[in-house]
């Protein structure tokens, strides 16, 4: 059995502590808004949070989760509200689609540890999510446009 | 947490079939299976013909042909829709349509998406049906008020008598209008009236991509369902022989392991312990006659067989005596490779084979293809399989395979676990799975008169050919010639007086497919790249000479200029920087690209900023287009600078993205995109991104450094300085 948090509630699988936290997500636990892309940490489709940092759910085997909080795409916010999820919607950021988790999990964390990142800090922070559809150019003016959107909502 | 629930769907549909583009010819046919008391209740969902429900709750659902692969299509087929419905845009559903001939796309007669033909082939389908709907609800208003339909309007989603302000909403109305014969030949209106279309849209789809609710085939799960990955031969066209499966059936959550046709499924209580299960697997091949093959080999042969002319695919003026007087002459090969589709969702699909039955849920790009393949798998009338299709983690054609080889393996796998399976594709899978955009090369010789000016032009394209044995290949086809494996080449816009090209189709064991543009992504490089040598060899500035050639080209011409003038053609640019142009034709869209890029001393290529120029005529969401081109130009660049598929043994090299990269958000450049205001039919927009990009930026790397590039991906090795790496 391994126990933890998932968006807050506490979760008991009974599966070999070796399987990856992404399956464990779509397969045991139905969150299927976590993506599987390539298994090995290489394109970023996985990311969650793990107690507030981006981790490749892919490669992480569940029992190094153990006790701790993951936070995954359907825990980060309950109607839409994230400033990421309104400059995305805004921009029309997505194509397909299917990278777009991973992609605003990544950037979730650079915001919350970096409120008005620079284009820099943007590919560093960023250059782990692979969007196969070509979105890159909207991801980059969304994360400045959350970030506006954010520093708009403390100031209130 | 339970498994996340079903789409549970009413799929009854009143029929109304309509001709492509043409009369509407409704026949409110009953559906097999279906109980027809349904029909006669008061409905809450109705069905006003076979793309548009109104729901009593005011909703509307739009039925969509054609699947949404990140084209955006999701939300144009009901701007299309409701411009003539006049619904409240808040309202709209979209819904993915069953398979059902009805759904046929309007030119290529099979359900399917593809060839940057949704908006062009549905531009007329999708507004006529909006304006049936709407007939019939203001005839119903008409009917209930005791007046003329003549002088009611709509707007928002409600019916207005003019002279008694009386107002009905349309979900009020539904019910009655369903019971009305649909009318005959409703006129559409003209253009100078849209209010919805041509104006920038938001997606539909956009919110439930935020939050993960947009659900892929991936994200499909039945009561009681397997999953199940499959060992694949390592060689195309390989065999199991036989398997020793006891290490994986000792693997917990493995339930079986089963040969099927296309290798040996591991059929598992999830993914991870299928993919546990087959990593221990021991199977025996026979790897078949392709064993042998080698990309090393390949480019050898292609290039040698590019010596002789091929099977002529275009001829006019005497390009043979015109080579003989030319006061030059230029000759150059070109090179690119097999590549692979690499979506981010891998394949998979999800079946549920019963004995009279069979249900698939899949992300596919070709309905009526699948659904046939299935039923003959299944052994079933094709009416018997059913196919829902989900959303597509990307398409880029892969999705539309003419042998349906990850549905017709699924029904396989499914008929060997004897339960609802989910077969998942690796991406080491998907990427070594096959149907690649061909590998080609290209020959070519010009003929250039005192002046500089090209008289002569002879392009020898040698690639396997993507139509044969398709569905298509009857019109594909013709006197030996795949149209696909010479667009581009045969049909350029440039007005060169002495033209041939020919091709050889070699046959190699590696199948091939459509892949974003098509042969449009390899002749859009050869053909940019070897004019810019032209050129430069004729001394002339590359943008002048192509808009000299261009003289009969309006609409490229005036693409052409747009981009030159938004990039600043000629001005000065930061030393080591240089600038590329190409223009390129496709799916009856004009696009110019202009490029800046540098190389650093290590040979690394750096693009600074893309312009691009498009008419694609009548533009239906303006937003959607740049998103298109944005994204094309992306692609094309990482089949400039990245992705190649190699063999060696027979075996392709590739595994993940580690070896087959992708352009990544730090080495994407500055996009700007503009948009050529047009009234003409709506053009394609998914495919005419991709092919000027690398030319263009091949041309750009001319320009900054002197070297030409002529094969793809551009290696840096090729391009580094030789005089030593500064610290």
């Amino acid at each position: 059995m391994t126990s933890f948090l998932v968006n807050g509630k506490a979760v008991e699988v009974n599966v070999e502590p070796s399987t990856p936290l992404l399956w464990v997500l779509r397969d045991s636990l139905g969150l299927t808004g976590t993506k599987f892309g390539c298994g090995m940490a290489l394109c970023g489709a996985c990311t969650v949070h793990l107690d507030g940092k981006a981790i490749r759910s892919c490669v992480a085997p569940v029992s190094h989760v153990e006790g701790k909080h993951v936070t995954t795409i359907e825990g980060l916010s309950p109607n839409l509200t994230h400033p990421l999820q309104r400059a995305w919607i805004e921009l029309d950021v997505p194509q397909c689609g299917y990278c777009q988790s991973g992609q605003i999990m990544s950037a979730a964390v650079l915001l919350a540890e970096n409120p008005k990142p620079t284009d820099t800090d943007i590919d560093e922070a960023m250059g782990g999510n692979i969007c196969r559809c070509g979105t890159y150019p909207r991801i980059r003016r969304a994360i400045h446009k959350a970030a506006e959107l954010a520093s708009e909502r403390r100031a209130k | 947490m339970s498994a996340p629930p079903m789409v549970g769907r009413r799929e009854f549909l009143r029929i109304g079939a309509a001709a492509g583009g043409g009369l509407l010819v409704s026949l409110y046919a009953s559906v097999p299976g279906m109980d027809s008391d349904v029909f006669a209740a008061e409905e809450k969902d109705v069905a006003l013909n076979a793309f548009v429900r109104i729901g009593t709750d005011e909703s509307v659902t739009v039925i969509s042909a054609h699947s949404e692969m990140g084209q955006g299509i999701y939300t144009s087929l009901p701007m299309l829709l409701n411009e003539e419905l006049e619904a409240d845009w808040s309202k709209i559903r979209v819904e993915a349509a069953p398979v059902d001939a009805v759904y046929n796309h309007p030119v290529y007669g099979v359900q399917m998406t593809g060839g940057s033909t949704t908006s062009p082939a549905e531009w007329i389908r999708y507004r006529k049906m909006g304006a049936a709907a709407r007939t019939l609800l203001v005839q119903a208003a008409a009917n209930q008020w005791h007046v003329d339909a003549a002088s009611c309007h709509v707007g928002n989603g409600v019916v207005i008598h003019g002279s008694s302000g009386k107002r009905a909403t349309y979900g009020s109305l539904a019910n009655a209008a369903a019971k009305l014969a649909p009318p005959q030949d409703v006129p559409l209106k003209d253009v100078s009236q849209f209010t919805l279309i041509g104006k920038p849209m938001r997606r539909l789809d956009t919110p439930s991509k935020t939050n993960g609710t947009a659900q892929f085939g991936l994200d499909i799960y039945l009561p009681g369902m397997l999953t199940a990955v499959v060992a694949r031969s390592p060689v195309f066209g390989g065999k199991a022989l036989d398997f020793d499966a006891t290490q994986s059936l000792k693997v917990p959550g493995v339930k079986a392991v089963e040969q099927v046709p296309s290798g040996v499924a591991v059929i598992a209580d999830g993914f991870w312990p299928a993919k546990l299960g087959r990593d221990k697997l021991t199977v025996h091949w026979d790897l078949g006659p392709n064993s042998g093959l080698s990309t090393e080999q390949m480019l050898r042969d292609f290039s040698e067989t590019s010596q002789k002319p091929g099977t002529v695919a275009k001829k006019t003026g005497d390009p043979e005596a015109a080579l003989k007087t030319a006061a030059k002459t230029l000759t150059a090969e070109y090179d690119v490779p097999y590549l692979a589709h690499a979506m981010m969702e891998p394949l998979n699909c999800v079946v549920d084979l019963r004995a009279d039955s069979c249900e698939i849920w899949t992300g596919t790009q070709f309905e009526t293809v699948d659904r046939a393949n299935a039923a003959k798998t299944a052994g079933l009338p094709p009416e018997k399989v059913r196919i829902h299709t989900t959303l597509l983690g990307g398409g880029f054609g892969r999705r539309a395979n003419p042998a349906s080889d990850f549905v017709v393996e699924a029904v396989n796998v499914a008929r060997a676990a004897k339960a609802p399976v989910k077969v998942v594709w690796t991406r080491d899978d998907d990427l070594k799975g096959g149907w690649y955009r061909p590998m080609w090369h290209d020959r070519f010789v010009a003929g250039l008169d005192a002046q500089g000016n090209p008289v002569a032009w002879t392009h020898t394209i040698v690639g396997q050919s993507i139509m044969q044995g398709t569905p298509f290949e009857a019109f594909g086809i013709k006197d030996g010639i795949d149209s696909a494996s010479v667009e581009g080449a045969a049909d350029i816009l440039y007005g060169i007086p002495n033209l041939q090209v020919d091709l050889h189709t070699p046959k190699i064991g590696v199948p091939v497919q459509w892949w974003r543009s098509v042969g449009h992504s390899h002749t859009g490089f050869s053909v940019e790249a070897f004019l810019d040598e032209v050129a430069h060899a004729g001394g002339k500035d590359p943008y002048q000479l192509r808009r000299a050639l261009l003289a009969n080209q309006p609409r490229m011409l005036a693409v052409l200029d747009l981009a030159a003038q938004e990039a600043n053609w000629g001005s000065p640019l930061p030393a080591g920087v240089g600038r590329g142009i190409a223009t390129h034709f496709s799916f009856d869209s004009y696009v110019a690209q202009v490029i800046e890029a540098s190389v650093a001393d290590d040979g690394a290529v750096r693009v600074h900023r893309v312009v691009c120029a498009l008419d694609c005529g009548l533009v239906i969401n303006p937003d959607t287009v740049k998103a298109q081109m944005e994204g094309g130009i992306i692609f094309g660049l990482t089949a400039a600078l990245k992705t190649e598929i190699t063999l060696k043994d027979g075996r392709v090299e590739q595994t993940n993205f580690n070896d087959y990269p992708m352009v990544r958000i730090f080495e994407t450049p500055e996009i700007e995109v503009h948009i050529v205001s047009s009234t003409a039919n709506p053009t394609g927009v998914g495919e005419p991104g991709v092919p000027p990009a690398a030319p263009a930026l091949a041309n750009a790397i001319f320009a900054a450094t002197g070297k030409r590039i002529r094969r793809l991906p551009i290696r840096a090795s090729d391009l580094a300085r030789e005089t030593g790496v500064k610290s």
